[in-house]
């Protein structure tokens, strides 16, 4: 705990920092602040003013008269209560952290392993691979979700086709997209698909980062592969599976073009998540007071990770700057 | 390039070694499928008569190939104003971005000054940021500075959703390019500014591309809050919600849905191919490296 809180501590202007500062001339000690500025600006306006603008509205009773209208009233916290007393909600937020917990677990997994694997190939298979992951991470959201309805289409897709032909003829037919647990398991199968290549690239760019002396050492104390990737591996890219770990719980968590353009949440809302709950009550039911306060208590939560795995990154960072 | 863990004893034979490659390239031809064959399956379906398509058993080449479907994409009602649309909005962005992120990184990756740890973590968050929980708040101030239905609004929510991504990254080839050059063009009279435009600036150039590619990627692929700003004027809208919408607009044609599918993710796919190197590269320095 107290190595974590130090750098976190350290990022308050510190002593040699101020002082270069005050021996610079003042006009040049302006310049980095005229650089920021246009960054600053962009977010205050396009990231803090909607988040600021969303608990606003989730305080208010804001349907479809006061957007219209305007002069929204005020109603304290009752859209949070109305929401978190809601049975629904807590149904959804379960089935979101199952849907994020279970992609995340599969990405990582294979992720590292086609990882591992890159650095084993030769040179010629191991471009071959990078192609095909690349080509896997290149393919847009939406194009990949209209092709993954294609696959899984039920008279005349290959997944059937093949399904039925090594003798599993219930799939003869089979309507995935009618059945809740089958939706929600085509969309993990897409959205793994979709994640591993950033992780396994970006893993293996680590990896050849890493001195070979290490594995040579490993080696010669007889290490198993297990081992020497729990011993060797892993310790020095811990940075980098922090960040990619805590990228894809956040991506995979606020997933919404998959499911909304394969399912809208459905069947029975067996595959809405927070984003698409939020989304359905706000668009649909037009009860936009009601959406904000479920997109906060995303923000929340999505921040309750954020800041867990920022408080590691940050030490990692801060070694560095 | 670290050969990793190679089996213990003296040098093996060759056949030994060609032996044990055997599970691994096995391994590799199974993930080379997986990853490839939607893609893959996309493309050949989009080559195919409808009535091959639609056959019993699925044939794994075009054997009849037919460019039928693409006429179908490209003749369908906006499919102009809808790539220029998407490209409009994308290419603003991406320059916004670019520039706006390249000062910043600058700031953050030259100078040394108060503050700069709270930035760069603002930065790291706002990399973050929960985009999709923010389409009501978002479409009630476009509705509000009466932008609802225009591209400036979608350009300038682009914008921010990579202006994160690209200082961390610039900052990370920046990184890159030693300080030293700089020093030694300002000990040979230039400017700070000079320095930078003269010996950095064009070091940095093919990460500046590969980084505005990646906002590129994100922005051209962006559906939400295509989908939530474009709502009465249609002929504001953008390829991604075009292609979700066009099994209502061709009902079950699969072929013309893969062919419309294809053309969308070409111009994407091209420069990926060529630069994502430089893109993986650029990442894991500005993750392992800081």
């Amino acid at each position: 705990m107290p190595t974590a809180a130090r750098p976190l501590a350290r990022r308050a202007p510190g002593a040699t920092a101020s002082r270069s500062a005050a021996r610079r001339p003042a006009p040049a000690a302006l310049w980095p602040y005229l650089l920021i500025a246009p960054t600053l600006v962009g977010t205050a306006f396009l990231l803090l003013y909607p988040l600021l603008r969303n608990l606003l509205i989730s305080v208010q009773h804001y349907r479809m008269a006061e957007l219209i209208r305007g002069r929204p009233a005020f109603v304290g916290l009752d859209n949070y209560t109305t929401l978190l007393g809601d049975a629904e909600f807590w149904t959804v937020a379960a089935r979101t952290a199952r849907w994020t917990a279970l992609n995340v677990v599969l990405i990582m997994l294979l992720g590292t392993l086609v990882a591992l694997l890159l650095v084993r190939l030769g040179r010629r298979m191991r471009l071959a691979v990078t192609v095909a992951l690349v080509l896997t991470w290149a393919t847009p959201v939406i194009a990949a979700t209209t092709v993954f309805q294609w696959l899984f289409q039920s008279r005349f897709g290959v997944v059937n086709w093949a399904l039925d032909r090594v003798g599993l003829h219930r799939f003869h037919d089979y309507a995935w997209f009618a059945h809740g647990d089958a939706t929600f398991a085509v969309l993990v199968v897409l959205v793994v698909w979709q994640s591993v290549p950033f992780v396994a690239l970006t893993l293996y760019g680590g990896l050849t980062t890493v001195p070979g002396e290490l594995y040579e050492s490993a080696r010669m104390d007889g290490a198993t592969a297990w081992q020497t990737f729990r011993l060797v591996t892993f310790p020095v890219l811990r940075p980098l599976f922090a960040l990619v770990t805590s990228l894809e719980v956040i991506w995979c968590f606020k997933c919404f073009a998959q499911i909304w353009v394969i399912s809208q949440g459905g069947p029975n809302s067996a595959t809405t998540t927070l984003p698409v709950y939020a989304f359905q009550i706000a668009q649909s039911l037009h009860k936009y007071d009601l959406g904000s306060a479920a997109s906060t208590v995303t923000v929340l939560i999505l921040l309750g990770v954020l800041l867990f795995n920022l408080r590691r990154l940050h030490r990692e960072e801060a070694t560095d700057l | 390039m670290t050969t990793a863990p190679a089996a213990p004893g003296l040098r093996p034979a060759r056949a030994a070694r060609a032996l044990r490659r055997v599970p691994l390239n096995a391994a590799a031809l199974a993930v080379l499928a997986t990853a490839a064959f939607p893609v893959y399956w996309m493309a050949s379906t989009a080559f195919k008569p409808t009535g091959d398509i639609q056959a019993g058993t699925p044939t794994l080449l075009p054997l009849h190939p037919t460019l039928d479907h693409f006429r179908t994409a490209v003749h369908a009602a906006g499919f102009g104003t809808f790539w220029r649309n998407s490209l409009l909005v994308t290419l603003g962005a991406v320059l916004l971005s670019l520039l706006v992120g390249l000062l910043a990184a600058f700031a953050v990756g030259r100078l040394r000054w108060r503050g700069r740890r709270a930035f760069l973590l603002m930065v790291f968050i706002a990399q973050m940021a929960p985009w999709e929980a923010l389409l009501i708040p978002v479409y009630v101030i476009a509705r509000d500075a009466d932008l609802l239905d225009s591209l400036t609004m979608l350009t300038l929510v682009y914008f921010m959703t990579t202006l994160p991504f690209t200082v961390v990254t610039l900052r990370g080839f920046l990184a890159a390019v030693p300080v030293e050059l700089e020093e030694a063009a300002r000990v040979d009279g230039c400017t700070r500014a000079g320095a930078f435009r003269r010996i950095t600036f064009p070091l940095l150039a093919p990460g500046l591309l590969s980084t505005s590619l990646f906002g590129f990627i994100t922005a051209w692929n962006e559906f939400a809050f295509a989908n939530t700003l474009i709502i009465k004027n249609q002929d504001a809208r953008t390829l991604p919600v075009w292609l979700s919408s066009f099994s209502n607009v061709f009902g079950t044609d699969w072929g013309a849905t893969m062919a419309a599918s294809s053309l969308f993710m070409l111009p994407v796919l091209l420069v990926f191919l060529v630069l994502q190197n430089r893109v993986t590269s650029g990442l894991t320095a500005g993750a392992v490296k800081g």
